[in-house]
């Protein structure tokens, strides 16, 4: 060590230009998309607080706020989770096909055919709902009543069109499935050959494979798939404003005539009639549609983290 | 327990590919044995066509036979995965399940088998593999924590303890201490040592000095050119392939004056 008359200044670390292009850049869209995010929300806010405030009499139908939106985020949550829960399993099932099961050739082009059903447009979902799917569940639903309308979910009396709250859930679980499936085929075709060796090795058989080392390792990535599709199916407007005849309040009863309509397809049947109050009551429902997904969201991401120690990611 | 192993005339394909080709040895029972090797002369092939490991790959079959205790591994009335269960399997890199805790991935292969066991026993098999693989004192306090946390020896020596836990008659280590530092790696053999007694051990090494240090019998693998198939070029106890070695090709190999 030499000594020197003034103590060194501690060298500044060399900033290139393309580190610093790059970091703006990219901490510059990181701020855009939460200024994109904020500005949604304060103009949902603006629009919706008029309706917040407002008198129950002055708003359409005379009733309050939470006794308007109320029934709208029942059914928007109702037909969300019945996509949901018949969508997941199926495209968890149809993915383990894909990946582990099919021969290759097969996977590949179920593999494009299931992509394919992404690409279908919401109103032709809502045609093929309402002209085909309907009237094809119209016996299902008499029988439904007639033998199991003790459970209150079927207690009828059935719809006789079939536009009801569970066939428009159906068409949204179709509408889900290839987000789905193809997220869970990603994740499970990456589930790592050392692990899987490992559980064959052991002298497991192909199933058990699959439930030691590919499902645990696939399980974070099917939550997040399944939350896209909760996504959608929750925002669905087109295809849920044309199958699902909405004129009821509150209720489980899956079958019947009389449904909850749910908050997207509410709006896009109501905006071109509505002015003034009616428009800030219905923004105010978009508001409440905005929360519940941003809950979902979290929740989601919440699920995920929970067993973060043992996701294989450390 | 321990069982001898008998190949003969062992011919493996991947597809139209032969990869191997007329392997003939005799693995003894409660011994280790070695094969060494230049990259890519067929020896893990080999190696993992003992519990039938090679046909996760898809194409890959063999001919010729492999012979456990009088029973042929590949006629046409066996399940591989009956196989597996009793010829049980270390890797190259720790493989411990990472969404498993320590206890639970020891009785991994315990579970897959089996009939119920009271927690009890479990306990008790839990302790006494993890205990066989040198590796009980350091986790009995963490048996919760998921096996991923440890380091890369204790890795290894969990995933010896899982292998262990199904009493195998045969344990196979493809270059089971490739990833490890000296140190596991002194550890890992010590515990090879010990479990000769309980099993027949054959591992695949790129270590001479391991080799030398741990096996009664030694493989050597070599290829007769490129694109050609692997061959067992000589089979003979360690100390012979080490000091006096039958054929030119293996000595080339020891003194490093080849590949």
């Amino acid at each position: 060590m030499t000594l020197t008359s003034a103590p060194p200044t501690p060298p500044r670390p060399k900033r290139r230009v393309g580190d610093r292009i790059f970091a703006g850049s990219a901490s510059g869209s990181g701020i855009l998309i939460l200024l994109v995010l904020a500005g949604v929300a304060i103009f949902l806010i603006g629009e919706a607080w008029p309706a917040i405030t407002a008198a129950a009499a002055d708003l359409p139908g005379g009733q309050t706020l939470t006794a308007y939106i109320g029934p709208l985020v029942f059914g928007t949550l109702i037909a969300a989770v019945i996509a949901l829960l018949v969508a997941t399993p199926l495209a968890v099932a149809i993915a383990l096909y894909i990946t582990y099961y099919a021969p290759r050739r097969l996977a590949t082009a179920m593999g494009y055919v299931i992509d394919l059903l992404a690409a279908i447009p919401s109103v032709v979902y809502g045609f093929w709902g309402i002209a085909a799917l309907a009237p094809a569940l119209v016996p299902l639903y008499g029988w439904l009543a007639e033998n199991l309308g003790f459970i209150p979910l079927f207690a009828g009396p059935a719809s006789a069109t079939g536009r009801t709250m569970l066939t428009i859930g159906l068409v949204l679980a179709v509408m889900i499935l290839p987000i789905i499936s193809a997220i869970s085929r990603e994740v499970f075709s990456q589930a790592p050959a050392l692990h899987r060796e490992a559980a064959l090795a052991l002298g497991a058989t192909r199933w058990e494979m699959i439930r030691m080392a590919v499902l645990p390792y696939g399980k974070s990535g099917v939550i997040g798939g399944a939350m896209l599709g909760l996504g959608r199916a929750l925002g669905e407007t087109m295809a849920v404003a044309i199958v699902l005849s909405g004129s009821g309040g509150i209720t489980f009863n899956l079958i019947s005539s009389s449904n909850p309509s749910t908050i997207a397809a509410n709006i896009a049947l109501q905006f071109p009639e509505s002015t003034g109050l009616a428009v800030n009551t219905l923004i105010a429902s978009g508001l409440a549609l905005f929360a519940i997904t941003m809950a979902v969201n979290m929740l989601a991401r919440w699920i995920v983290n929970r067993r973060a120690d043992f996701s294989g990611a450390n | 327990m321990a069982k001898r192993i008998d190949v003969s005339d062992l011919d493996i394909y991947y597809g139209n590919f032969k990869a191997v080709e007329g392997v003939n040895i005799s693995i003894e029972p409660r011994s280790i044995t070695a094969l060494i090797g230049p990259s890519g002369c067929g020896k893990s092939t080999f190696l993992r066509s003992l519990n039938r490991m090679h046909e996760v790959i898809p194409g890959a079959r063999v001919e010729g036979k492999v012979v456990i205790d009088g029973q042929d591994l590949y006629s046409a009335d066996i399940d591989p995965v009956d196989v597996r269960r009793q010829i049980g399997m270390v890797f190259q890199r720790p493989n411990p399940f990472p969404t498993m805790s320590i206890y639970d991935n020891v009785i991994a292969g315990v579970r897959l088998n089996s009939t119920r066991m009271k927690k009890s026993e479990m306990d008790d098999l839990v302790e006494k593999s993890l205990r066989g693989a040198n590796l009980w004192t350091e986790v009995k306090d963490r048996l919760n924590r998921p096996g991923s946390g440890l380091s890369g020896g204790q890795q290894q020596r969990l995933c010896i303890a899982r292998a262990i836990a199904v009493e195998p008659e045969v344990l196979l280590m493809d270059e089971p201490c490739s990833a490890l530092d000296p140190i596991s790696t002194l550890a890992i053999e010590d515990l090879m040592t010990e479990l000769k007694d309980r099993f027949t051990i054959v591992i695949v090494t790129h270590n001479m000095q391991q080799a030398a240090r741990v096996s009664e019998s030694t493989g050597f693998f070599n290829l007769a050119g490129v694109g050609q198939p692997g061959r067992l070029v000589e089979f003979n106890p360690t100390e012979k392939i080490f000091s006096n070695p039958d054929e030119q090709a293996t000595e080339d190999y020891i003194t490093g004056r080849f590949g």
